[in-house]
């Protein structure tokens, strides 16, 4: 390949000190019809004139390298170690809905470990008929499924609670991915060990656990574990990800992310709920009075500005203008999603990419014009249950600000005139 | 239970084919587990008390146990260090600002305490106490929150008469009648408020990771052969041998001595010495660690940490030293003990 196509790329900081002369020169160029001609056009590149990659110079593809700073990235202060921690999704330099996996955040509490399929054993027991061993070729044939489902950490935007913290949608928002899964329903392995000894399920647990040092474990009442939990094995039409999961993973539609045990191993079906590290020291949540909420599994209805965003900064100048994000719901599908310029005092509706899927992240859309004056970008999403997502001050009202998790209020980004966007909180 | 019977039918032909199952499904995929198997796998401790194994340990014990396995990451008195878990104090703390939540001011059963530290610690190298041991180290911290003296001895027969103060401060999620009643409707859409003002901005507060430009940059090679150069007096022939790969190859690797070694820029001391700056050098020189006499008295007799040495010593630590304090069963790959002499030797000044 010749020097030009392996050009250094550009680094994200001159990116965005670039910016403001950007925005400038985009100006001018609407204007000067009459300028010298481009040489991209003019003369013949070396791309089109010689050759491209061979196949096969990449047996499995990765985005290309001018697209390098498309990453999770990590807030070292958040944590002691890697080994325990989260990263985040580039939120803001996607689009659509699918998050690819490369890129999606992970979250692991001793590490991603290494598993192969043929060393992979799942059991199920506790208060089946005949408790159970299946190997992974046993999982691929039972009847599978295919949904898409967003996975949300409880704890996105938890650093948000005291104030604007974190400078980006990347780290307010990133603790959320959105795939396509191949699995099989829960519900069919509970019914292959038969539940008839569990009696009435109505007050009937299943407890689950990853095969990592962690054995990270939560309990799900009985009724969601026969709803729509799917054990999965395939996320966006290739096998898991090592970090989320290989070779198999529990999926728990609309609910935290903790619940999606990874590398699971065990289904156990209990008559009470186990009240694991996970369940009780953690993802309970602190209201102001110092008691706290245990259970609170589903995510609330939620939505983010990706772009312009502090990370995403205008850079074209005045006019045509797209203003884009995501909205979810763990109650089901997102039906509307309102924008504001101002701060919440004005709002418009803005466009759904397409009608909202259950537990799915849905994308949305304000194609607008930009007048180049300073902006107080909002979003708030609505679900099918009726439910407005809520400002930062109604959730203060209710829960204080120690709960850490489950923190969904209205994100607000401070747009300049030269076009930089910057996560504050307003009155 | 329909959906049994529609399977059952279904799959009739299927079952009868594989009639040497023993048991009635659906689908008849599967074995049943054996007994041994769920015991080695189903080692959870519900709350009231069901899945304790029998045993017992006492404060004292704890406290030896738990200085052994615990502490560097907890500190002595479960205090913790750094950013790794608090496990005592912040009582009285829950409804005031950054509450701290530690067994004694936070945890409502202490079967989950047990439960925990029984499977997943110590942090690396889970599943390795007795539960002899893990009933020693729940009396330390019961003893390190004050909810218990120091004659304390918890077993599986008192267990239960121990209640931690806050098992009553929990309610189960009541968001349907608290927010979902009032976040309903038909939400404003003009003249929703008078003024905006910003009240707080993230810049101000500047703790926003610096942007990753270094790490995406694709020249990895560059920078260890600036370093090479700066430090090419000492050991020149060790340092031009910086491998890149092997480097990364090493970093991984020494995840494995991280719980207790750090290295790189403001690494420190903790269960064992921080290990910048150590290859090429005499063993048993980095400052404020305490070693134990079997390596002070080797790194008198002249023992230089290079690639050999330190390969020895990761092969097999007790027996390369023995008497080290170094509570590491050793690295059997060649290539790994390699990679993280050369990882190690990055760090060098």
């Amino acid at each position: 390949m010749s020097e030009l196509i392996k050009g250094k790329p550009t680094s994200r900081r001159a990116f965005l000190r670039g910016s403001v002369a950007a925005a400038a020169g985009a100006v001018a160029a609407g204007t000067a019809q009459a300028g010298t001609p481009d040489p991209l056009i003019t003369e013949v590149q070396p791309w089109a004139n010689g050759f491209g990659d061979g196949v096969d110079a990449t047996p499995y593809g990765l985005p290309i390298q001018y697209e390098s700073d498309v990453i999770r990235r990590n807030v070292e202060w958040l944590t002691a170690d890697t080994t325990s921690s989260i990263n985040f999704t580039p939120i803001h330099a996607l689009d659509g809905t699918i998050t690819p996996q490369g890129c999606a955040f992970e979250r692991h509490h001793s590490g991603a470990i290494d598993l192969r399929k043929e060393d992979y054993r799942l059991m199920i027991n506790g208060l089946v008929d005949t408790p159970l061993v299946f190997t992974y070729a046993d999982l691929e044939r039972f009847p599978r499924e295919n949904h898409v489902y967003f996975c949300e950490c409880a704890a996105n935007t938890g650093m948000e609670w005291a104030g604007a913290q974190l400078n980006g949608a990347q780290f307010t928002h990133g603790m959320i991915h959105n795939m396509e899964y191949t699995g099989v329903p829960l519900r069919t392995l509970l019914e292959e060990a038969g539940l008839d000894v569990a009696g009435d399920l109505k007050d009937k647990w299943v407890y689950v656990e990853g095969a990592d040092a962690s054995s990270n474990g939560r309990s799900i009442p009985m009724a969601k574990a026969l709803g729509d939990c799917l054990v999965a094995f395939k996320a966006n039409g290739e096998a898991l990800r090592k970090e989320h999961g290989y070779p198999v993973r529990l999926v728990v539609p609309g609910w935290e992310g903790n619940m999606w045990v990874k590398w699971l191993r065990r289904i156990e079906v209990t008559d009470a709920a186990v009240e694991s590290r996970e369940e009780t020291s953690k993802y309970t949540d602190t209201l102001a009075d110092g008691t706290s909420r245990k259970w609170t599994w589903v995510m609330d209805a939620k939505s983010i500005i990706t772009s312009p965003s502090p990370q995403a900064p205008i850079t074209h100048g005045t006019g045509p203008l797209v203003i884009t994000g995501l909205a979810w719901s763990g109650h089901g599908a997102i039906t509307r999603v309102d924008v504001s310029k101002d701060g919440g005092k004005t709002w418009e509706t803005a466009r759904l990419a397409k009608p909202g899927e259950a537990k799915a992240l849905t994308r949305f859309y304000l194609d607008t014009t930009w007048d180049g004056e300073e902006m107080l970008l909002q979003s708030r999403a609505m679900d099918e249950t009726g439910y407005i997502q809520p400002t930062k001050a109604q959730l203060r009202e209710v829960r204080g600000e120690n709960s850490i998790y489950h923190n969904n209020c209205i994100q607000t980004w401070w747009v300049r005139p030269n076009g930089e966007a910057e996560n504050v909180e307003i009155s | 239970m329909s959906k049994f019977l529609k399977f059952t039918l279904v799959t009739g032909l299927a079952i009868s084919a594989t009639a040497t199952a023993v048991w009635a499904a659906p689908f008849g995929l599967g074995r049943p587990a054996l007994l041994e198997e769920i015991a080695a796998w189903d080692v959870k401790v519900m709350p009231d008390g069901r899945g304790l194994p029998e045993g017992r340990g006492d404060v004292e014990t704890g406290d030896e146990v738990f200085g052994d396995q615990c502490a560097v990451c907890h500190g002595d008195f479960a205090e913790g260090v750094g950013n790794w878990p608090k496990l005592a104090g912040g009582w009285g703390t829950l409804d005031h600002d950054d509450p701290l939540k530690t067994v004694g001011s936070y945890w409502p059963y202490l079967s989950t305490l047990w439960d925990y530290v029984n499977r997943s610690m110590p942090f690396g190298n889970a599943q390795t106490l007795s539960p002899d041991e893990v009933y020693a180290i729940v009396a330390y911290i019961l003893y390190s929150n004050n909810l218990v003296e120091d004659d304390f001895e918890l077993s599986h027969e008192n267990f239960m008469d121990v209640e931690l103060p806050n098992a009553g401060g929990f309610i189960v999620d009541d968001r349907a009648e608290t927010e979902y009643a009032i976040w309903h409707g038909e939400p404003c859409m003009e003249n929703c408020k008078d003024t905006v003002e910003i009240t707080m901005r993230a810049r101000v507060l500047d703790v926003t990771p610096d942007d990753a430009d270094s790490t995406a940059t694709p020249e990895p090679a560059a920078e260890p052969e600036q370093k090479a150069e700066a430090s090419a007096e000492p050991a020149p022939v060790a340092v031009a041998a910086v491998d890149p790969a092997l480097i990364e190859a090493g970093e991984k690797a020494f995840r494995k001595c991280s719980a207790c070694h750090q290295v790189g820029e403001g690494a420190s001391n903790r269960a064992g010495p921080a290990l910048n700056g150590i290859m090429w050098h005499p063993a048993g020189s980095v400052d404020g660690f305490k070693y134990s006499g079997a390596l002070q008295a080797m790194a008198e007799g002249g023992l230089v940490w290079t690639e050999e040495t330190l390969s020895a010593f990761l092969e097999s630590p007790k027996g390369f030293m023995k008497g080290t304090k170094m509570g590491f069963a050793g690295l059997k790959s060649a290539d790994e003990r390699a990679a993280i002499a050369a990882y190690l030797a990055s760090f060098s000044e």
